[in-house]
């Protein structure tokens, strides 16, 4: 497990909890409300060409969190990474705080999209990854992050198909599976994914080494999927 | 050898077509998204520019997503269906992905309310006008002549603005200049007609007897309340709007535009209250909406022969 503290914030991985009850005012996290957490931080310290002062370089990669509720770990994560000050965590949700329970890219510095409703950020990541080509900027790569249950949207299955036929090799999709979908996927999500022409990976979530290897392991002419098996939502 | 004759018009279209197709080749910041719908109208540009000419296929949610994810790296997305396919079906993409993540684009419709009448209810969107109304931000054309439509689209392509451009079949003789202003076409007291986009034509047919102002409006959004409203203190505060799409689409912005007038409002437009389960041709579709000349100025007259003054 990594230990850096990236963007000299002194926050590093295991300060996360401490981030995380800054919003929740609770010391013990469930699973659905971490179930992003070790993707994100894996992420932000080990892949993503990303930094709060050049959060506008139009080579940064870019990372579209479109699972939008429950954005705790996707705050705690921004903060250790210096784009947020972990004060402003205290007043999440509330009137005048730019934190709301479902990110808005206008108000928060380093959010790339606003998201919640869900099924559209793979679409919005595509047509991203696609103006990045056509831009000439082959450098930047384009991650998004979805829900399993996430996938049952239309929406989804379209940019899937189409980002699989164009060969979309800046595109990644890491899909986190709580296994919180009601029907689920014969043969599994990254099945799904490869008969589409994607590059696909299913690993252990929560293993940092597992998700660092398939994270980077992109194509140049293949998008590229990476599952990341956490534990079973819990139902209420 | 013939004489010179006039340029043949052509249909709206084919304007953008060869429009877009020519500031491909000028703009790098410009791409248009297709889903099949005239993708066969673009061959040439798309092997010119494959990375900015981008097909989804029937898949109207992508088209709108990927217009949304290109607007994010600064492209200039030009984005093209038929009405219902662009504006109705991917509406929450509309929302979400352009509207709500701060990013503009430029929808081009084609099919416009009974223009493929034979095609029936699932090619017919006279709803797509207000249903934007409910989005902010838009700027809505409703170019009645190509001529017009080639002016508004070539500035629209230079801006980051959120644009939708209505084509219609459906046009006037003449073109009229463009502008944000409602433009006075005719003088008149009794009364004052807006006829919006295509509808000038059967709008100057209908009235061609009557004592009335008469407006035209290329651009409906923004709403130019200031002209409507120095048009009725000019005339009489007795408005008929006429719109090529939902009837009472503008009666709001009309009524807004006079709130601190007696005044009165008259909506005219395509049918809200039933269903027209009818094909045949455009022309019967108006008249079956009362927007062919007669059915307009049985309408008119009998609006302004009921004012209460």
């Amino acid at each position: 497990m990594t230990t850096s503290t990236p963007a000299g914030t002194g926050l590093g991985h295991p300060e996360l909890p401490a981030l995380l009850a800054r919003m929740s005012g609770d010391e013990k996290h469930s699973p659905a409300a971490t179930s992003t957490l070790d993707v994100l931080w894996v992420l932000y310290d080990r892949v993503l060409d990303v930094d709060p002062a050049h959060a506008d370089d139009p080579d940064r990669d870019r990372f579209l969190l479109s699972k939008g509720h429950g954005p705790m770990a996707y705050y705690a994560v921004l903060a250790a990474n210096g784009f947020l000050d972990p004060a402003e965590l205290d007043g999440w949700s509330s009137f005048d705080s730019r934190l709301g329970q479902h990110p808005d890219r206008l108000l928060v510095p380093g959010v790339e999209i606003g998201s919640g409703s869900l099924g559209h950020g793979l679409p919005l990541a595509l047509g991203t990854a696609l103006g990045l080509r056509a831009r000439g900027r082959t450098r930047p790569r384009v991650v998004v992050l979805v829900g399993d249950a996430e996938l049952g949207e239309g929406s989804n299955h379209e940019a899937i198909a189409v980002a699989g036929r164009f060969g979309t090799g800046q595109l990644t999709a890491v899909v986190v599976d709580n296994a919180s979908d009601s029907h689920g996927w014969p043969g599994g999500i990254a099945e799904r994914f490869s008969r589409e022409g994607w590059a696909a990976h299913s690993v252990d979530g929560r293993d940092h080494e597992a998700l660092h290897r398939a994270l980077t392991d992109t194509r140049p002419d293949q998008p590229l999927a990476v599952i990341a098996r956490v534990e079973p939502k819990e139902f209420a | 050898m013939t004489a010179p004759t006039e340029p043949r018009t052509r249909p709206m279209r084919e304007e953008f077509t060869d429009l877009v197709g020519a500031a491909l080749d000028v703009d790098p910041r410009l791409a248009v998204v297709l889903a099949e719908i005239s993708a066969d109208r673009f061959t040439a540009a798309a092997s010119r520019h494959p990375d900015r000419v981008i097909n989804v296929g029937i898949r109207e949610q992508a088209l709108i997503g990927v217009a949304g994810g290109l607007a994010l790296t600064g492209m200039r997305p030009v984005v093209h269906s038929i009405a219902p396919f662009l504006v109705e079906r991917p509406f929450e993409q509309l929302k979400l992905d352009l509207n709500h993540q701060g990013v503009g684009a430029v929808l081009v419709s084609t099919g416009a309310s009974y223009d493929y009448p034979a095609a029936g209810r699932t090619h017919m969107a006279p709803g797509d006008v207000a249903l934007l109304d409910t989005l902010p931000d838009w700027t809505v054309h409703v170019p009645g002549h190509p001529r017009e439509f080639a002016e508004l689209l070539s500035a629209a392509l230079l801006t980051d603005d959120l644009v939708y451009l209505r084509m219609s079949e459906r046009t006037n003789a003449a073109p009229l200049p463009v502008g944000r202003r409602f433009r006075v076409v005719r003088e008149g007291r009794g009364g004052v007609v807006l006829a919006v986009g295509p509808m000038l034509r059967p709008v100057l047919a209908a009235t061609a007897e009557l004592d009335v102002a008469v407006l035209y409006a290329s651009t409906v959004r923004p709403f130019d309340a200031a002209g409507l409203r120095s048009a009725a203190l000019a005339a009489t505060p007795d408005v008929v709007l006429v719109e090529p799409y939902l009837r009472d689409t503008s009666t709001a912005a009309a009524n807004a535009a006079l709130a601190d007038l007696p005044h009165r409002v008259l909506g005219l437009g395509v049918r809200r209250d039933a269903e027209l389960r009818a094909y045949g041709t455009a022309d019967e579709h108006e008249a079956a909406h009362g927007l062919d000349p007669a059915g307009l100025a049985r309408s008119i007259r009998g609006f302004l022969a009921t004012s209460g003054r």
